[in-house]
């Protein structure tokens, strides 16, 4: 644990250091890089016993809920143990308005879940935010609950059934008319190593750009772009009075309330704004290569899997998130092999990483120093304070 | 929605619904305790619970063997005894562990809260897998499986050999009042009582309360906060551990997820009651039964967990720190 | 002095905690432009005023008045807004952000960026970010921290914590000043530096609620005082006057002065 911190660190530390451009020019190789990775298929992290696109599919799809989460737990502090609920409304909105009840395409239906997705996160953090910090954690985890079992019970969503032949996102160029045109603009291959030889494996193409049934890179790349839009959308908002407000609150509401932020109606936007992430990745898994959800695809497992992966990544840091939630998706699938004890192997992991790494794998700057300080000031205020002062 | 099945089962729907908080109630205890000292959310308590049921089944196979027989509760009251005494020991085993484990090193460390939760997460799957793969780590370690081969895989529903048939003791309003039910509605309030008077009474309990109204001063005031964390897991270990046998003996089968829903339920009823308050949970965990019974009568089975929780919800909107309030001991402002 | 308007009076302001009245009847006033001081043994009520005026508690009966409106009801963030503000006696800074983050949240207090706002970029959005940072900046200068903007607050020493959470305060640009025991854990040395930095607060025209132990702090830097024992008012005027009140020094015998 102590090598991943440091060397995160010296990463940090050398991008900082290089000039603007070369910055510019790093994080686009960077980023195409990483649309090409399912295509690279590099040794060792490709696993082999399952669809690597897909796997990076479920990689994108998990970064995306946690940095939505991100902004929930980390920012402003809430611990939300239901998000798998925002989730489902946004996967269920989506199968509803495109299959089940209507045919909408799919970017028509989007937005209507996203917006659908927010009001829920309104209305159940309107009531409960005013509730303890604490509390919170079994309300929305019993929202969740409340989700799944209604979507379970309620027949207008196809019950226990679920929802099937969601169609997918809109195609570029002609539609594939099998068996004989894949449609599309072009094809892209892939490659295979051998060793670390690689070669274009003809086999295993990529159409650009259909989301069909065959391969699983395009939804990754609609994930992967939605993902960088948020980040973007992310890091503008942290960095302006409301990311300022969220942090505030989180460090001492009481303290944030007499410097004016109206913390209530600050956390409620964080839970909206979380929702909505929430819902926009529900939306994506709808419609995604099987185009079929049901109930079981919500379980409470994974609002716990989310959480997990914005603390294990470092709450409050949004490349934490992201390493949270690769890690969290990832390993599973890489360790196939050991598949009946991967939870086990996950829980141990849980268990470790907060004793090695108590503020997770990439915390924010903040909590890299602090601490001894901190003690001394408490030190120094004992001298002269009342035990019993409340404000 | 069915008011008339509520109406004329009334009687039934209380008792069994008294019947089943009393469990719950015996769990909220551990989280409630654990929260009043440490602020944190246990979550790995539902195990604790869930490695008691197989306690209690694994002495009623060594006892009795694997075929299968029906019994009355009179007939299977020193077994009941000696599943107690097997459940609680093993719950309190696992708690300390856990505190050992997952909890102790974190403490030292003054990790934030929220990675204490997340080593409670990785605890709950941790040991919710062993049990799981228990039939694996038995052949590993070279044993036989034999208290185990009465079923096949570790992760389907185990079932205890001996069935406890419910006998009627008296009858009210048309209900037969089944024996089963009586008992672990009063062996949960004895165990409640018990524990109650144990933190009221004992050293160590006021050591408990210290601890929770201020960490600081009950340091300056020599109790020793390790000792008191330790002991209030296992005191948690214990009621989980009476929880698993009451469960045993009214539900008869577990599973290695067996746990999670009970848990969930439990500290529900822990906030319900207002969490660091041993009545609170019990309150807390006789309106939840009570209610979810009724919620089941109303809108269907399959409403019951909907019921719970927006009961609590609505609960923490007129009263946001639960029915009787926070504090193991004495308000905090 | 009568002829300077009020900014914030106590009429008849009682506040009870179940059986304990932290404050009976309080009432005083503060003009503008004043260094009000509030002592009293501890215990006797001078941070459960400040509560009772910056929104944490309702009074039990009477009233609070800030420039002749009624607080009673309002929230406290939007007392803050309305131009009070507030330290702690306990530090409570943000310790994650910056010296300059946390007097930012203060100066947002006059903002109303929102999200959109802030994705967009929007030209309200910059003025608003670029105000703040000019503000913060210079208060930072003005309290002697501006070399330290870029520490986070759980880094600073303590009586640079101390300062910042003054400057952060400031920053909500308030008429009315409430520092609750600012020179706690201070040597009399620390101690005279800030009392002049008050003095240079009221001047750039803040008023100034002032609660400090230590008398001889007090008297040399306050216009009036206020005396609280056991939640009452036991004495009010010059310093020269609460020097000599024969109350006074009968409720700060035995209390050792230096208690702080
Ligand atoms: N929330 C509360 N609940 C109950 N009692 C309280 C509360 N807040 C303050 N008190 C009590 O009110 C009284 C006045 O307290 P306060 O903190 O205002 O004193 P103070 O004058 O600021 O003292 P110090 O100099 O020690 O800071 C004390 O007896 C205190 O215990
Ligand atoms: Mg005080």
């Amino acid at each position: 644990m102590g090598v991943v911190r440091e060397n995160l660190d010296r990463v940090a530390r050398r991008y900082r250091a290089l000039p603007g451009p070369a910055r510019v020019a790093l994080v686009v190789l960077l980023v195409v890089l990483v649309y090409l990775l399912p295509l690279l298929r590099p040794p060792i992290i490709t696993t082999n016993q399952i669809d690597f696109g897909g796997v990076m599919f479920a990689i994108a799809a998990f970064a995306l809920v946690a940095v939505g989460l991100n902004v929930v737990i980390g920012y402003a502090g809430l611990l939300d143990l239901g998000y798998v609920g925002f989730y489902a409304v946004g996967a269920y909105t989506t199968g509803v308005l495109t299959s089940y009840h209507a045919h909408w395409a799919f970017f028509l239906a989007l937005p209507v879940a996203i917006a659908v997705t927010m009001v829920t996160g309104v209305l159940l953090g309107w009531p409960t935010l005013r509730v303890r910090g604490d509390y919170l954690a079994i309300v929305t985890l019993g929202f969740g609950e409340i989700i799944r079992i209604a979507v379970t019970n309620v027949e207008w969503v196809g019950a226990a059934r679920g929802i099937k032949d969601i169609p997918h996102p809109p195609n570029i160029g002609p539609d594939p008319e099998p068996p004989f045109g894949d449609g599309g603009l072009f094809t892209i291959p892939s490659l295979q190593w051998d060793g670390i030889v690689p070669s274009l494996d003809s086999g295993r193409e990529t159409t650009f750009l259909v989301f069909g049934a065959v391969s699983a890179v395009p939804y990754y790349w609609l994930v992967l772009s939605f993902l960088i839009l948020i980040l973007f959308a992310d890091r503008l908002i942290k960095d302006s009075r409301v990311g300022r407000a969220w942090e505030a609150t989180r460090e001492d509401e009481d303290a944030a309330e007499h410097m004016g932020v109206p913390t209530f109606k600050f956390k409620l936007l964080a839970f909206a704004l979380g929702a909505a992430v929430g819902g926009l990745s529900g939306s994506l898994y709808a419609s995604s290569q099987s185009g079929y959800i049901n109930p079981q695809s919500f379980p409470l497992l994974l609002s716990i899997l989310f959480v997990a992966a914005v603390i294990v990544g470092g709450a409050g840091n949004r490349w934490g998130a992201i390493i949270g939630g690769t890690l969290v998706a990832y390993l599973p699938e890489r360790f196939r092999e050991f598949a009946d004890f991967r939870l086990l192997v996950f829980g141990l992991a849980l268990m470790i990483l907060p004793v090695y790494r108590s503020q997770g794998l990439l915390p924010p700057r903040r909590t890299i120093r602090a601490r001894a300080a901190a003690e001394e000031i408490e030190h120094l205020e004992g001298r002269d304070e009342a035990p019993t002062e409340v404000v | 929605m069915n008011f008339s099945f509520l109406v004329n089962h009334i009687v039934e729907l209380s008792i069994t619904g008294l019947a089943l908080g009393a469990i719950y109630a015996l769990i909220a205890l551990g989280y409630t305790m654990v929260y009043g000292v440490l602020q944190l959310i246990n979550f790995a308590h539902s195990e604790v619970f869930m490695y008691g049921t197989f306690a209690v089944a694994w002495v009623f196979v060594f006892v009795h063997g694997t075929t299968s027989v029906n019994q009355t509760l009179g007939g299977t009251a020193g077994l009941l005894l000696l599943s107690l005494l097997a459940a609680m020991a093993m719950s309190a085993a696992i708690a300390m562990l856990l505190e050992r484990v997952a909890y102790r090193p974190l403490l030292k460390r003054k990790a934030p809260r929220l990675m204490a939760l997340i080593s409670a997460i990785g605890a709950s799957f941790a040991l919710s897998e062993l049990m799981g793969l228990r039939d694996r780590v038995v052949g590993w370690v070279g044993l036989r499986d034999d208290l185990d081969n009465y079923v096949s895989k570790a992760r389907d529903v185990y079932t205890n050999p001996v069935t406890i048939q419910p006998q009627t003791v008296f009858t009210v309003g048309g209900y037969g009042v089944k024996d089963v039910d009586i008992m672990v509605i009063v062996a949960s309030l004895l165990m409640m009582v018990a524990l109650d008077q144990f933190v009221r009474r004992t050293r160590f309990g006021r050591g408990i309360r210290a601890v929770a109204q201020d960490p600081e001063s009950a340091a300056l005031m020599g109790v020793n906060a390790t000792r008191v964390i330790r002991g209030t897991f296992i005191l948690g270990g214990i009621m989980a551990g009476a929880a698993a046998t009451l469960y045993m003996v009214k539900i008869g089968s577990t599973r290695q997820n067996a746990g999670f829903i009970f848990g969930v339920k439990a500290f529900t009823a822990a906030v319900l009651g207002g969490i660091g308050n041993l009545r609170g949970a019990l309150l807390g965990g006789l309106v939840l039964g009570v209610a979810e019974n009724y919620g089941a009568a109303i809108f269907g089975t399959q409403w019951k967990d909907v019921v719970a929780f927006v009961l609590l919800i609505l609960i923490l909107l007129v009263r946001p720190s639960g029915i009787l309030g926070e504090s193991l001991g004495k308000a905090r402002a | 002095m009568s002829e300077r308007t009020r900014v914030l009076e106590l009429d008849d302001v009682t506040l009870r905690f179940g059986g304990l009245t932290a404050l009976d009847s309080v009432s005083f006033h503060i003009d503008e432009g004043e260094i009000l001081g509030m002592i009293g043994p501890n215990g006797a009520g001078k941070t459960t005023a400040f509560n009772a005026i910056t929104g944490v508690y309702q009074v039990t009966s009477g009233e609070v008045r800030f420039a002749g409106r009624s607080l009673a009801g309002l929230k406290r963030h939007a007392i803050t807004k309305l131009g009070i503000a507030r330290t702690f006696q306990n530090i409570r800074l943000f310790g994650s952000m910056t010296a300059l983050e946390n007097v930012l949240v203060g100066a947002d207090a006059n903002h109303s960026t929102g999200v959109l706002s802030a994705l967009f970029r929007t030209a309200k959005h910059r003025r608003e970010e670029d105000d703040g940072h000019e503000r913060g900046m210079e208060l930072l200068e003005f309290m002697g921290l501006a070399s330290r903007a870029d520490e986070l607050a759980a880094n600073l020493s303590y009586g640079d914590q101390r300062r910042l959470e003054i400057a952060r305060a400031m920053a909500t640009g308030p008429k009315l000043l409430c520092l609750d025991e600012p020179a706690a854990g201070f040597n009399p040395q620390e101690k005279a530096q800030l009392m002049e930095l008050i003095r240079r607060v009221r001047d750039r025209g803040f008023t100034v609620l002032l609660i400090e132990h230590d008398m001889r702090l007090v008297m040399g830097v306050t216009d009036r005082i206020v005396v609280l024992e056991f939640g009452k008012k036991i004495a009010e005027g010059t310093p020269a006057e609460i020097r000599d009140n024969p109350a006074v020094i009968a409720a700060y015998l035995g209390v050792d002065e230096d208690a702080s």
